[in-house]
Formats: C-alpha cells, sequence, structure tokens
C-alpha cells in the first residue's frame, strides 16, 4: 500500500480512461463536455506512457508523450474551430439535435 | 517513501475527483475550470515521478493553451447556461446503463491487464540507476528528440501547421460592408498614377482634369 509502483499508476490511467467513456456516453446536451471527455482519455494514455517509460527506464514513452500532446492540441482547435461553425449555422449544439446525417 | 504514496494518493483522489466533475457538472465553465485542475494534478503527478519536462510541457500546452481555448469557445457561445443535466432528465435514462456497462466493462478488463502483468525480477532497477545518475529528464529528452525522432518531430510540426490553418480556414468569414485594406492594390500602384509634377506658371494656376 504505501510503496508505490507501476500498478498504482496504470490503475490511475485506467481509472480516468473509465471517466472520459463514461462522459462520452452520457453527456447528450453539450458537445463541447465531449471534446473535453476526449482529452481525459488521451490524458489517460499519456499517463500510461509516462509510467512505463519510467519503470523500464525507456525515454521512448516520454518522447511520444509528447506528440499524442501536439496531436491533442491540433484536434483540440480543430474540433473548437468545427463547433464554432457548426453553432454559427445551426445555433445550437445540443448533441440530440445534431441528427441531419440520420446515422 | 511515505512522503512518495501521501502525495500520489492526494493527487490521484484530486485527479479522479475532477474528472468526474468534468462530466457530470452542470455548467460547462465549471467543467472547463476542472478539466483544468484534473490537468494541473497530473503534471504535479508526472514532476514527483521523474518526468519534470513532461509535467512542464503539460502544465504549458494544456491549461495554457487547450484549456483556455475551451474557455474562449464556451463562453463565446454563450453554452454555460445550456444545464448539462444527463443524470436527472428521463429521455436520456436508457443511455446511462450501457455507457456505465460499457465502460466498467473496459475498466475491469484494464485492471484485469494490470493485475495479470508479471515483472522479471531485474526489470525495474537497472535500468534506472543507469538513466537517472547521469543527466536530467529535460537533457535526455532532448538528446533523443533531435536525433533519433527528429523526422516524427518535423511531422508533428506540420500536425499542428495544418492544424492552425485548418481552424484558420473553417471560422473565416468574410463580412460585407466592411471597408479594408485591398493589399493587391496598395503593392501594384505606381508612381505615375498618384503623384505628377508640374510645372505650374504664375498667375495661372493649374487645370485638373477629371
Amino acid at each position: 500500500m504505501t510503496e508505490i509502483g507501476l500498478g498504482h499508476y496504470l490503475t490511475l490511467g485506467a481509472i480516468i480512461f473509465s471517466i472520459g467513456i463514461i462522459g462520452i456516453f452520457l453527456n447528450r446536451k453539450n458537445i463541447i463536455v465531449i471534446l473535453m471527455s476526449i482529452e481525459l482519455i488521451l490524458l489517460a494514455v499519456n499517463i500510461n506512457l509516462v509510467s512505463f517509460s519510467i519503470f523500464l527506464g525507456d525515454l521512448t514513452g516520454q518522447v511520444f508523450t509528447l506528440f499524442i500532446l501536439t496531436v491533442a492540441a491540433a484536434e483540440a482547435a480543430i474540433g473548437l474551430a468545427i463547433i464554432v461553425v457548426y453553432f454559427r449555422n445551426s445555433g445550437t449544439i445540443r448533441v440530440e439535435h445534431i441528427d441531419e446525417l440520420k446515422g | 517513501m511515505i512522503a512518495h504514496s501521501i502525495f500520489f494518493y492526494t493527487f490521484s483522489i484530486i485527479a479522479i475527483v475532477s474528472a468526474i466533475m468534468v462530466t457530470a457538472s452542470k455548467n460547462t465553465v465549471h467543467s472547463v475550470f476542472f478539466l483544468i485542475l484534473d490537468f494541473i494534478s497530473i503534471s504535479c503527478l508526472f514532476i514527483m515521478i521523474g518526468a519534470e519536462f513532461l509535467g512542464m510541457i503539460m502544465l504549458i500546452v494544456y491549461v495554457g493553451a487547450v484549456a483556455v481555448l475551451f474557455l474562449f469557445v464556451v463562453m463565446m457561445l454563450n453554452v454555460a447556461q445550456q444545464k448539462n443535466q444527463w443524470f436527472s432528465s428521463e429521455e436520456n435514462s436508457k443511455h446511462i446503463p450501457v455507457g456505465l456497462i460499457i465502460s466498467t466493462l473496459i475498466f475491469v478488463e484494464l485492471i484485469i491487464v494490470v493485475g495479470g502483468w508479471k515483472y522479471k525480477p531485474d526489470l525495474f532497477d537497472i535500468n534506472n540507476s543507469l538513466e537517472l545518475a547521469k543527466v536530467s529528464n529535460t537533457h535526455s529528452l532532448g538528446q533523443v528528440l533531435y536525433t533519433d525522432y527528429i523526422h516524427v518531430f518535423q511531422i508533428s510540426g506540420m500536425i499542428l501547421l495544418v492544424a492552425m490553418i485548418g481552424a484558420i480556414v473553417l471560422t473565416f468569414r468574410k463580412r460585407v460592408g466592411v471597408k479594408t485594406q485591398s493589399y493587391i492594390k496598395q503593392i501594384s500602384r505606381e508612381r505615375s498614377d498618384g503623384v505628377s509634377v508640374l510645372n505650374v506658371e504664375s498667375n495661372k494656376g493649374v487645370k485638373i482634369d477629371d
């Protein structure tokens, strides 16, 4: 219990990943919260990569965490731009109203 | 070692509670603030575990850029008043068991994977003592990043460029009735179009032909 090992960090990553999945599934009102849940999932992946990298003594995990950070920033920028354009066109970003494709 | 575990549990409990609050909070602005708190506590964990460069970069990129971008969009779209009440509305109640079941399944699978992980007995201590003794984390990351991963690094730069251009193109709109500079007209203007030097005789004046 007092010895913090790799398993503790992996469990923390798993918990945050599951919370992100819950956020994607259960959110029906606001698409921005879905984007934030995606950020949480990427954060959980980062926790796993960094903890493996530290505990195994291999720097590759941290390098790839850096690239995941880059891609997450780009994804947030593009996603928010799409949301802004959609809000300008339709006046709402409620998830249950975004069903024009009838998918 | 006891301080390490105390800090780990403190920061991870803060991270988990704020992650729950991100998805469950009624106000979107509060969700963004809890997301910021989550990033801060996770970056504290990174700094504590020894990846201090990534912790600082996460503070800069996520808290300084991404979360502020979220906050900006939330306030610009004025959706903070649209209540985010997935647990209290009845027409959405059919999504709740499905989401809970799937996420619990994923969580249980991840825990099974973590719990069934067998380590080699000499896996941890050999490499760690080698790495940590010589140079700092930032130094060693820089040594790897600009040599072995230079192509991946440049590709990530291209991704950022494409994202920047894409965001500008997506949100750009032409407004009508706004006076702006026309750069083409300004640059292609020549001296003969604008100014002409006249030799004016006295008491005659100048005839302006237009």
